[in-house]
């Protein structure tokens, strides 16, 4: 693609590339404390190589928050410090140590209460502590029902919450940056990317992403309709048995409750060939969505 | 086998109706027919849990269409919609981005929140009961805002027995309401979204149609709205000088090409201080570039050192934009409290925000009758009005029909601190 074609036609993964660019910089320069919420996952790869383009020849103005369940799987966090050290951006990394001492996991104290504790807690946590008065998160309206609803800048109260109901009017570009104190709002600057885009990005971009997400042989158990990984944070439950399985991750959270793929999609061109040909959402191995804790429940609690 | 999409372009489009036309049905069938909804995503709201067929799921059949768009859980407990909902889908030629707007008055606001971003609208009729107030309503709004392609699928055409004359009377009423304010370019296409004719397929029952199908409409229109031909827009969003030994002198001013096209060379000016200069480089992550355009997010340096902020423009200087601190706008108010003659409030337009009054509210706008109510001394939620502002300093503006980039604004609650209203700039 060039930038200077007689023609002065943009692809539209430039085009939401571009917006998404335009949404970073409106939030630095309106917000007093910006702070990037950083999943280490494909998304947010894809984010942070955007705002090292909006902030070019700059480094990333704001730190990237992590907050860590202690289930993100060892690849994940091998890549998280590698990655960051490599483009020089400023990493936090915030536990909830209180209830990860009480051993907190999703087997004994259900999903929901184990998600509540380790991701929206922490995250609160965070985000009060770092006194943050604007939060950036890699969602995209694709992925799911309620976050198809979300405007791009989303107020959240001075406990974090989120009212679906009365939304702000959100017009054109323009981004309506006043809150009150106490009040914050999470960006989405890449609310407008399908999983699609973000895989063909990723690709012309050459992105880094975590290994996981390409397929090999790696140990497993079939747990319902899930392909449940048996790593080293897998209690696994009575009768189960793992087995090494052609496999690959479509979406990357928390190691007991992402499923894998059977997959044998090694290269990024693979990896799109199996996205295009997908009959069912990529967050359906997400077991976090299921269940009657919707995702809209959760980002009403604070929940990215 | 390697998928591209080098070439694919994008279109953002909006769906508005009055309640119960059916077009839930219609975005439904649009995801469905192209692949735009997961299997999980349609089993998910399936009219019954029982002895449900995945393939009829799959094909549309047996799921609940509204369900699949309505993601809120106040819309499915009240099974209506209330904010908009995004959408994605693609066929092989194009990207298509689809604001699903509510269709009841009381969230006009919301409609308006999903049209502003649009280049296209799809209008929903219900041939049944012809053009209603609600489509009068909307048709305007979609006029104010500029939108380039109005489209008008005159649903359940199957109710009407696919009559042509249901057809041609819907359209001559459109197109005449149309043509009061200045929207000439109407496409009005008979379907039924239920049994799937001239949707993406064009089925046997209106050969007297000869048109595209809705599908083919989209693919066909023309994406670009040549915002690179007009003149050069350059707000500045945020001065880049990074805090590093190396890049010590770098001062870059970090904006996007709202409009026109601007070349390393060019004679500039500042607005509003007028200084005069050339631009140095175009600076971007991947490179230099000699020549940068709309939509494009780039970071600009110049030959003198000139004092530049935020909410500063950057403009050729042969073609300059009006500097005032007082302007007409038609606005669509949204406040849950009217607008008030005593209240303080915020413009934002394009980088700057700026404290206002409103000095006089000229007429209302009945939607239905385009007709312009004088000596109103207030507006209220979802009405439409034009008023004069008076600004607290000077804004950088061109009219909304010249540019909807620098002719667009919002109002703040300077009190509340919500979006209160959209408005778009009249000529002088």
């Amino acid at each position: 693609m060039s930038h200077d074609s007689p023609a002065h036609r943009l692809t539209q993964l430039k085009v939401l590339e571009n917006e998404s660019i335009h949404i970073m910089r409106e939030v630095v320069a309106e917000f007093r404390n910006p702070v990037m919420l950083y999943s280490i996952g494909k998304d947010s790869s894809v984010m942070l190589h955007l705002a090292r383009k909006a902030f070019y020849p700059d480094k990333i103005p704001f730190s990237l928050l992590h907050v860590d369940t202690g289930y993100k799987f060892k690849e994940m966090i091998e890549f998280r410090d590698q990655y960051t050290k490599e483009i020089g951006a400023k990493l936090i990394v915030h536990r909830n140590e209180a209830a990860i001492a009480r051993d907190m996991n999703p087997n004994q104290h259900g999903v929901a209460r184990c998600c509540g504790a380790l991701k929206t807690e922490a995250l609160l946590e965070a985000l009060a502590a770092g006194g943050y008065d604007a939060a950036f998160g890699g969602a995209r309206r694709d992925e799911e029902r309620s976050r198809a609803k979300e405007r791009v800048f989303s107020i959240r109260d001075n406990f974090g919450q989120w009212d679906p109901k009365n939304q702000r009017p959100e017009l054109w570009d323009i981004y309506n940056s006043r809150i009150h104190d106490g009040e914050s709002v999470r960006v989405f600057p890449i609310s407008n990317w399908t999983e699609m885009d973000v895989w063909m990005y990723i690709r012309e971009e050459n992105i880094p992403i975590v290994p996981l997400y390409y397929a090999a042989q790696r140990p497993m158990v079939e747990r319902g309709p899930h392909l449940i990984p048996a790593d080293e944070t897998q209690h696994l439950l009575e009768g189960e048995k793992p087995k090494m399985v052609m496999s690959r991750f479509r979406t990357l959270g928390c190691s007991p409750c992402t499923g894998a793929v059977r997959s044998s999609a090694t290269t990024i061109d693979e990896i799109i060939i199996e996205a295009a040909a997908a009959t069912r959402s990529e967050r359906e191995t997400r077991i976090i969505d299921h269940g009657s804790n919707s995702m809209e429940d959760k980002k009403r609690e604070g929940y990215f | 086998m390697t998928i591209k999409n080098d070439d694919m372009e994008l279109l953002r489009l909006v769906t508005v109706g009055s309640v119960d036309d059916g077009k839930s049905t219609l975005i439904g069938r649009l995801l469905v027919d192209t692949k735009g909804a997961f299997e999980d995503q349609l089993m998910a709201v399936r009219k019954n849990n029982d002895n449900v067929n995945e393939g009829d799921v799959v094909e549309g059949k047996d799921i609940d269409l509204a369900r699949l768009t309505d993601g809120l859980q106040a819309e499915r407990e009240q099974g209506i919609t209330i904010d908009v909902a995004y959408r994605y889908f693609s066929t092989p030629k194009r990207k298509f981005i689809m604001a699903d707007c509510p269709g009841h008055e009381q969230y006009t606001r919301n409609m308006v929140t999903g049209a502003s971003t649009a280049s296209a609208a799809i209008i929903l009729v219900d041939a049944r009961k012809g053009v209603l107030t609600q489509s009068r309503r909307h048709t305007h709004i979609i006029g104010l805002l500029g939108l380039s392609h109005l489209i008008v699928a005159v649903n359940k055409m199957d109710l009407v027995d696919y009559a042509e004359e249901v057809f041609e009377r819907i359209k001559a009423e459109l197109s005449d309401f149309c043509a009061q304010q200045n929207i000439h370019d109407l496409i009005c296409i008979p379907i039924s979204a239920l049994e799937g004719d001239m949707v993406v397929e064009r089925g046997d029952k209106m050969p007297w149609y000869k048109g595209h199908t809705v599908l083919e409409t989209l693919e066909s229109l023309e994406v670009s709205d040549q915002i690179d031909t007009r003149s050069f827009r350059f707000p500045v969003q945020y001065v880049n000088r990074p805090q590093s030994d190396e890049l010590h002198d770098f001062r870059g001013y970090a904006g996007r090409v709202v409009s026109g096209t601007v070349k390393t060379g060019d004679e500039v000016q500042v607005l509003p201080s007028g200084h005069t200069t050339r631009i140095k480089e175009i600076v971007t992550f991947d490179g230099n570039l000699a020549e940068a355009f709309a939509p494009q997010s780039v970071t600009l340096t110049l030959e003198d050192e000139i004092d530049i902020s935020r909410g500063n423009m950057i403009v050729h200087s042969d073609q300059l934009p009006t500097t005032a601190d007082e302007f007409a706008a038609t606005i669509c108010w949204m406040g849950d409290e009217p607008l008030s003659l005593r209240k303080k409030y915020f413009i934002k337009q394009t980088t700057n925000t700026v404290r206002a009054v409103v000095t006089e509210i000229c007429y209302r706008t009945d939607t239905n009758t385009l007709e312009h109510l004088t000596d109103i001394d207030q507006l209220s939620m979802n009405e439409i009005g034009k008023i004069k502002l008076k600004l607290l300093s000077p804004l950088t503006y061109d009219s909304y029909a010249d540019n909807h980039a620098t002719g667009s604004f919002i109002i703040i609650d300077a009190f509340t601190n919500n979006t209160v209203a959209a408005g778009m700039i009249a000529k002088s």
